[in-house]
């Protein structure tokens, strides 16, 4: 195992009654570095998390956080990470302030020591104004960045972050982003799940796309978009006639087959000499006469990878999670 | 503006013995429940509306036509049984607390973090055996008002309200158990009509002997009953007793019942904490 990873795990098992919620599960996050597990719900992101923060215990494999195993010695790991789970896990009743001090007496600080800490968080958080107001008046938002600030009470090694920005409006999204950039500039490594892929796409260095409890690939946000076939030419027709010449003329240019979207009156191809692809089917579709309302280059989304790798959208999978397998018995409401 | 500190320049933390840490994070996680009870003052009011509803519905409205046997006044009578009840129903509010803490996440923020794992337990049991302290005060006072008295000693009457602490601090753990079982707040609410009945099947408003056979034989075992009885005895307040030998037993079995419960379900509590969902 390398220094250089943070969160190490090798073939993580574990299955909550007979559902098999991790299936030989593997991680390596490099230190410093955001990293992101994508998948859809039930696919094993909480549970890993979970296993990888102490909370639960796997059935096999091997697992090491900031050096330490966090089998042999769960206390050892606690001291180096933090932990944001899907809910911000603040007390309602009591003042952000009051909140911050409670976790640093209980990260052992002593009491002197526990207020500084809280005032340098909440600035650090922008939370300094409504330091002494309950948390019960919050916003989405100032729940998860306070939420966030008690997490970095040790200024952990590791962070946990399970679907930060579940059930945020925008703004609350753009403001746990930014949170998370600035901690992760600060040198701290980042474990984020989520099911949203922009998310993914802009805040990690690295992804892994898990599905079914086992990682199916990890690369970076380019590299998997470049894995799945590179750049797209794309070609928005404004009646139905033409898609089928159309087609034709792409996939000669791409060397690819052409897919069609007829909903959307789009033709679409990869293409691995972009400019050169664009300008000849440009050209060709001028010579031939045909009116197109709309062609350009663009790069896979990771909705694309998402399912050029599971074969399914994660989209729809997201909007139905029959498959809960991600969350264990009575762990959530 | 303060720079964030990085993970290299780690924030020292002392290290002191698992025993100070379990005694400190104790008393923090006691601290936080009193801060609660600051910020919002009128939960006492919440959680002593039903035991003061029902004492003024049981004493002046079926109050004059309870006869429970002698010439017994039946507000001597169903004082301690009432604090007897609020203190059995106490466990409610227990799981009521530690389900909240599960639903938002507080919980498993706690196991995550370096502190001792028994202090959430431990000091959930230390802050609701002074809330309940609390709560004896209320209701003493408006026992007084409405014509209830001690005739014992100071001693025996702070007897009595030790056998209540202790009937309360060993249902702790049941609450506990049962808040770290459910799922929400709202199955922690029905817990309400299991509660109902165990409080009610006992001495605490109306003598078992004067119930039917069956169902009086289980008010009579019911650990409410034991100190129900043992400190209207302590109290010097009336007292019908049937001649079933647990009855005669009521101050050993107001000790033994609680410390019963606390040996089977502390040990629960604390390993279902440790364990959650693994």
């Amino acid at each position: 195992m390398s220094p250089k990873h943070s969160i190490v795990a090798e073939g993580l098992r574990k299955a909550f009654g007979s559902n098999l919620a991790l299936d030989g599960f593997d991680l390596a996050v490099p230190a410093g570095s955001v990293y992101g597990l994508l998948g859809p719900n039930g696919a094993g992101k909480t549970t890993a998390v979970r296993i990888l923060s102490t909370l639960i215990r796997m059935d096999a494999g091997q697992a090491r956080v900031g050096g330490v195993d966090v089998a042999r010695d769960p206390r050892g790991v606690r001291r180096r990470i933090g932990l944001t789970g899907q809910h911000a896990a603040v007390d309602e009743i009591l003042t952000a302030r009051q909140n911050l001090v409670m976790f640093a007496r209980l990260f052992h600080l002593s009491r002197a020591d526990a207020r500084r800490r809280t005032a340098d968080l909440l600035a650090q958080f922008s939370l300094t104004e409504a330091a002494d107001r309950q948390v019960k008046g919050f916003s989405g938002g100032m729940r998860r960045r306070l939420d966030l600030a008690s997490s970095m009470i040790l200024a952990p090694e590791v962070l946990f972050l399970d679907e930060p920005t579940t059930g945020l409006d925008p703004r609350g999204r753009s403001e746990v982003w930014d949170a998370v950039r600035r901690l992760a500039s600060g040198g701290t490594t980042v474990l984020l799940t989520t099911h949203y892929l922009d998310e993914a796409d802009k805040l990690s260095d690295r992804i892994a796309v898990i599905d079914n409890g086992r990682t199916i690939t990890e690369d970076t946000p380019a590299g998997l978009k470049r894995a799945i076939g590179g750049d797209q030419i794309e070609v928005v027709l404004s009646g139905a006639e033409d898609l089928a010449s159309v087609a034709a003329v792409v996939a000669s240019v791409a060397g690819t087959e052409a897919e069609i979207d007829t909903d959307a009156l789009r033709v679409h191809a990869s293409v691995s000499d972009r400019v050169g692809a664009l300008t000849q089917v440009a050209r060709t579709l001028q010579d031939n006469g045909v009116h197109v309302e709309d062609i350009g280059l663009r790069r896979p989304t990771l909705d694309e990878v998402f399912l050029r790798l599971t074969g399914r959208p994660a989209v729809e999978s997201v909007a139905a999670p029959s498959s809960r397998r991600d969350v264990p018995e009575g762990a959530r409401a | 503006m303060t720079a964030a500190t990085s993970p290299g320049e780690r924030i020292a933390v002392p290290d002191a013995g698992r025993m100070r840490w379990a005694l400190t994070d104790c008393l923090t996680i006691v601290g936080r429940d009193l801060l609660h009870l600051v910020k919002q003052p009128s939960l006492i009011a919440w959680q002593l509306g039903f035991p003061i509803v029902s004492v003024l519905l049981f004493v002046y409205v079926f109050g004059s036509a309870m006869d429970v046997g002698g010439d017994a006044d039946y507000v001597s009578y169903a004082m301690p049984g009432m604090f007897a009840m609020t203190m059995a129903f106490g466990f409610m509010n227990t799981a009521m607390s530690v389900v909240i803490d599960k639903e938002r996440g507080v919980t498993d923020r706690f196991r995550s973090m370096p502190m001792s794992p028994s202090a959430v337990v431990t000091g959930r049991g230390v802050s609701d055996v002074l809330h309940a302290g609390l709560d004896l005060v209320v209701l003493a006072a408006i026992a007084l008002i409405i014509g209830w008295r001690s005739n014992r000693s100071f001693l025996a009457t702070l007897a009595a309200f030790a056998l209540l602490l202790l009937l309360r601090f060993s249902l702790i753990w049941v609450g506990v158990l049962l808040g770290l079982l459910v799922k929400n707040q709202e199955a922690a609410g029905n817990l309400f009509a299991v509660a109902f009945p165990f409080g009610m099947v006992s001495s605490v408003f109306t003598p078992p002997s004067l119930m039917p056979d069956w169902l009086g034989a289980i008010a009579m075992w019911n650990p409410v009953s034991a100190t129900a009885n043992a400190i209207r005895e302590l109290f010097g307040n009336p007292l019908p007793l049937g001649d079933s030998w647990i009855e005669q037993q009521s101050l050993l079995m107001a000790v033994v019942w609680p410390l019963v419960i606390t040996a089977v379900f502390l040990p629960l509590a604390v390993r279902k904490f440790q364990n959650l969902s693994s």
